[in-house]
């Protein structure tokens, strides 16, 4: 049975009506249409559905709704908008740091808690933060100078 | 008369089948110009490279280009956005049209202006000349573009160019990386359905029982669709799709497909039908200095596509036609197999394309749009989409063909390979849409009339399919290579980044090495002796320059290696030195990668393209092969199927070498074949140990390492 749940999502509150055993992925994406948060496997294994979860990265596939009722919800629409990208954004931009795209959102977001906790990583601390993200193009290199540049930049 | 058929010969690109003006470009009236190419994006960045060339011979800013997705109903056909062509075929065909309209506009803006040609004083589509002005967009109109494009008109001058060259910014980069929804999985329709289809995780033969009492039951399941062993779900949400579709599974039985062979490599040099010789010399002053022989098997399993996000298609039935949006390489093709599955006439069926996740080669995209097209028959007017979920993704879609091989050369007591073969044990390399009778499509074969499965075929040479890259581009004076082709297909292949070219220099560039060290040269050196081809001689001399290759110190358990191509023996150059180190694993720890690919459009695209292959290449050759079970694919997740992840992925520099002044070819797949084998060179001048069946890992090594 369809339940009400308040979530804080991208800083403001909102609510959704559904089955608490819907997995977030599919509350984010078809009810309230942010597309950002992509489903890759259904199992937490690839990174493709990355968000915040009171700060930290988790798979939104593999996360019921009834579990994050309260909790502070970031995707990746959260971390910054077209006209205001978050830092990672410009510096991924800057780095060209993509080839398809699909796995970006939840590289970011993996990012993102990474420099929420370390604002200075060393290149291989950004290495071992996104080692959940899977990226079968081959932008890994450009993704962690993207991340560094970032935090070099937020940093000074 | 005879000069007909030399201009129609000398066509460039995609402009034989093409040749209307007015089939590639547009002027619209709010200053833009749409271009209309048949090669669609698929994490290539080709859209931005082919603006690049627009831009370039308009003469116009990048900013006023815009590139129209592919559509069937609107675009050129340019068949398969495959083979690392799309520069080729929609470059040189988009950068004649382009010269011409140019040409035509400005007749017009000199007609106008009352002035000759020469006296426009032309920027950015802005003409002007004795105080008067005039644009582009001003002296269009429909008739202007309805002809033929006439490629007498010479385009810019290499040495003109001030777009082509440069790293020109992906335009589709800034929502993906917003996050905003771009992708044919974001598409949302109104009154859209969600569907999924129910398949089994191994091979089947057909539906033995389906109970579909408690799939009936979930809440929001509108129709549950049953065609032969064809099984599908509707449902007004995603997530009781899903709940549906494993309701479904469990509640099936299939009978059960013939079991798989135990040793594939085996299995396929007994199963060879055809025994192809496909290029041979003779010597025989040369073949009479043979001192010494040494003969080597090589083989590579079946490999996935393992992109990121599943297969997506929509599919919506508007009157009498059918609108399907997909991320297929060949939306032409597509069409014509949806066609011919569904038994509905082309012209009632428009394809548009519509961007995907990352696509390496054949992949679920085609299949899921006949899922899509089916379950949309019990849709009424409402609109379906359906996404493959990661087990459907990796047990269903076509696969990269598993290959063995055999080689065999001779030296001549000074060092120098005087015979070479080269035998390749294949499947075919593809079984795309579009080249059968017969649909090449999943559901096509499962259908309650069903159509049949079409071999995987190859494409013939030069630039070949198993065989692409099996002729060495070295000079042997005795040469022999044979493309032993097996029809019988126990597990579904078809075209994978590369094709046969991955394992086919693999084979060649480990076998070098070890020719290489039966002579006591080094291996570049070695390499050298045996090449004459001025740009292959040059990338490898910079690859071992960046790597500085002879200053290389041996440490324990550390190693290089080098790998060389030139990709399908006509497109670009790469030479690869990998460093890596072994304890437990291999790790590859450096790539210094050197490439020519003639005139560069977009140097960013370009090493992005070849780190791409090469860290894609690096992880086929250290981790990956589709595990097979009894009867089929036994790969349910990523926990079966690990590809590199940040921590392992190599370090990579690139060393574009420019040639303005020649063709450009692709750079998608240049990388792969060259990598493999510089890694497993490397693995090799660490341990001493030479490892012949991918991919290296560590069970691999130690069996290796046994057999010593």
């Amino acid at each position: 049975m369809a339940e009400r749940f308040q979530l804080t999502l991208n800083g403001a509150e909102s609510a959704i009506e559904a089955d608490p055993d819907t997995s977030l992925l599919y509350a984010l994406r078809n009810d309230l249409q942010l597309k950002g948060t992509r489903f890759g496997c259904g199992s937490g294994r690839c990174g493709a559905c990355f968000v915040l979860i009171d700060g930290h990265p988790a798979p939104a596939c593999d996360t019921p709704l009834w579990s994050v009722a309260g909790k502070r919800i970031t995707t990746v629409e959260g971390l910054g908008s077209p006209g205001a990208l978050h830092p990672l954004q410009e510096a991924f931009l800057a780095e060209q740091a993509a080839q398809c795209g699909y796995c970006t959102s939840g590289v970011l977001i993996s990012a993102a808690a990474l420099l929420l906790e370390n604002p200075s990583p060393t290149e291989s601390e950004v290495r071992a933060a996104l080692d959940r993200n899977l990226c079968r193009c081959g932008s890994h290199n450009r993704m962690v100078r993207a991340v560094l540049r970032a935090a070099a930049k937020t940093s000074t | 008369m005879n000069t007909v058929t030399d201009a129609r010969l000398k066509r460039s690109g995609s402009l034989e089948r093409n040749p209307r003006l007015s089939q590639w470009l547009r002027l619209e009236r709010d200053g833009m110009v749409s271009v209309f190419s048949g090669k669609v994006e698929i994490g290539q960045g080709i859209l931005t490279a082919l603006a690049q060339i627009v831009a370039e011979e308009l003469g116009i800013s990048p900013a006023r280009v815009r590139m129209i997705g592919a559509d069937t109903s609107l675009s050129p056909d340019e068949g398969v956005t495959s083979g690392s062509l799309s520069i080729q075929d929609s470059g040189s065909a988009l950068r004649r049209a382009c010269a011409h309209a140019r040409a035509l506009l400005l007749t017009r803006a000199a007609e106008r202006l009352g002035v000759s040609v020469d006296d426009l004083q032309v920027e950015d589509g802005a003409v002007r000349a004795a105080g008067r002005s005039t644009s582009f967009w001003e002296c269009t109109d429909e008739a202007l573009f309805d002809c033929d494009v006439r490629e007498e008109v010479s385009p810019k001058s290499p040495r003109d160019y001030r777009i082509v060259g440069i790293a020109g910014r992906r335009s589709d980069l800034p929502d993906k990386i917003a996050g905003l929804p771009r992708f044919i999985q974001d598409m949302a329709l109104p009154r859209m359905l969600h569907g999924r289809v129910v398949r089994p995780p191994n091979g089947f033969l057909e539906l033995a029982s389906l109970d579909d009492t408690k799939a009936k039951s979930i809440a929001g399941v509108v129709a549950i669709v049953r065609n032969g062993a064809f099984v599908g779900v509707l449902a007004e949400r995603e997530d009781a799709a899903i709940a549906a579709q494993r309701a479904l599974r469990s509640a099936a039985s299939w009978k059960e497909a013939a079991a798989l062979p135990r040793d594939i490599h085996a299995w396929l040099k007994e199963r060879a039908i055809d025994h192809r010789i496909i290029s041979e010399k003779n010597d025989a002053d040369a073949k009479s200095r043979e001192a010494q022989t040494l003969a080597a098997s090589y083989s590579k399993p079946y490999i996935s596509h393992a992109s990121i996000g599943p297969s997506c298609a929509l599919a919506q039935y508007q009157g009498d036609e059918l609108i399907v949006w997909s991320h297929s390489q060949g939306i032409f093709n597509l069409r014509r197999d949806l066609s011919l599955a569904l038994g509905m006439p082309e012209e009632a069926i428009i394809v548009r394309h519509a961007e995907g996740a990352g696509c390496y080669g054949h992949n679920g995209a085609d299949d899921v749009a006949l899922d899509a097209a089916l379950l949309t028959r019990a849709a009424g007017s409402r609109p379906v989409r359906v996404q493959w979920m990661r087990d459907d993704e990796f047990c269903w879609s076509p696969c990269g063909p598993a290959m063995a091989l055999e080689l065999r050369a001779s030296l001549d007591a000074g060092g120098n390979v005087v015979s070479w073969q080269h035998d390749l044990w294949s499947n075919g390399h593809s079984s795309r849409p579009g080249r059968s009778d017969s649909p090449a499509l999943l559901a096509a074969w499962h259908m309650a009339e069903p159509h049949e499965r079409p071999s995987a075929i190859n494409m013939p040479l030069p630039a070949g399919a198993a065989d692409r890259n099996a002729i060495p581009l070295y000079d042997f004076p005795n040469q022999r290579v044979v493309n032993h082709y097996v029809r019988e297909m126990p597990v579904r292949t078809s075209a994978l980044r590369s094709l046969g070219a991955y394992a086919n220099v693999f084979a060649i560039e480990s076998f070098m090495d070890e020719l290489a060290q039966a002579a006591g040269v080094d291996p570049i050196a070695f390499r050298l002796r045996h090449l004459r081809d001025p740009r292959a001689r040059a990338v490898l001399e910079a690859a071992a320059g960046r790597a500085n290759w002879n200053g290389w110190t041996a440490r324990e358990g550390s190693g290089h290696g080098v790998g060389f191509a030139k990709y399908k023996n006509l497109g670009a150059y790469c030479a690869v030195v990998a460093e890596v180190e072994v304890d437990r694993e291999v790790r590859a720890k450096r790539l210094f990668i050197a490439v020519d690919v003639g005139l560069v459009i977009n140097p960013d695209g370009v090493r992005n393209q070849i780190e791409g292959g090469a860290i894609q290449s690096a992880s086929w050759t250290l981790k990956e092969q589709l595990k097979l079970g009894e009867r089929g694919v036994a790969v349910l997740g990523w926990e079966d199927y690990p590809i590199l992840t940040f921590s392992e992925v190599p370090a990579v520099e690139i060393e574009l070498i420019d040639h303005p002044e020649l063709p450009s070819a692709g750079a998608g797949e240049g990388a792969q074949g060259p990598t493999a084998a510089a890694i497993a060179n490397a693995v090799e001048n660490a341990l001493g140990v030479r490892v012949r069946d991918l991919p290296l890992t560590p069970e691999r090594i130690v069996a290796a390492i046994e057999r010593q």
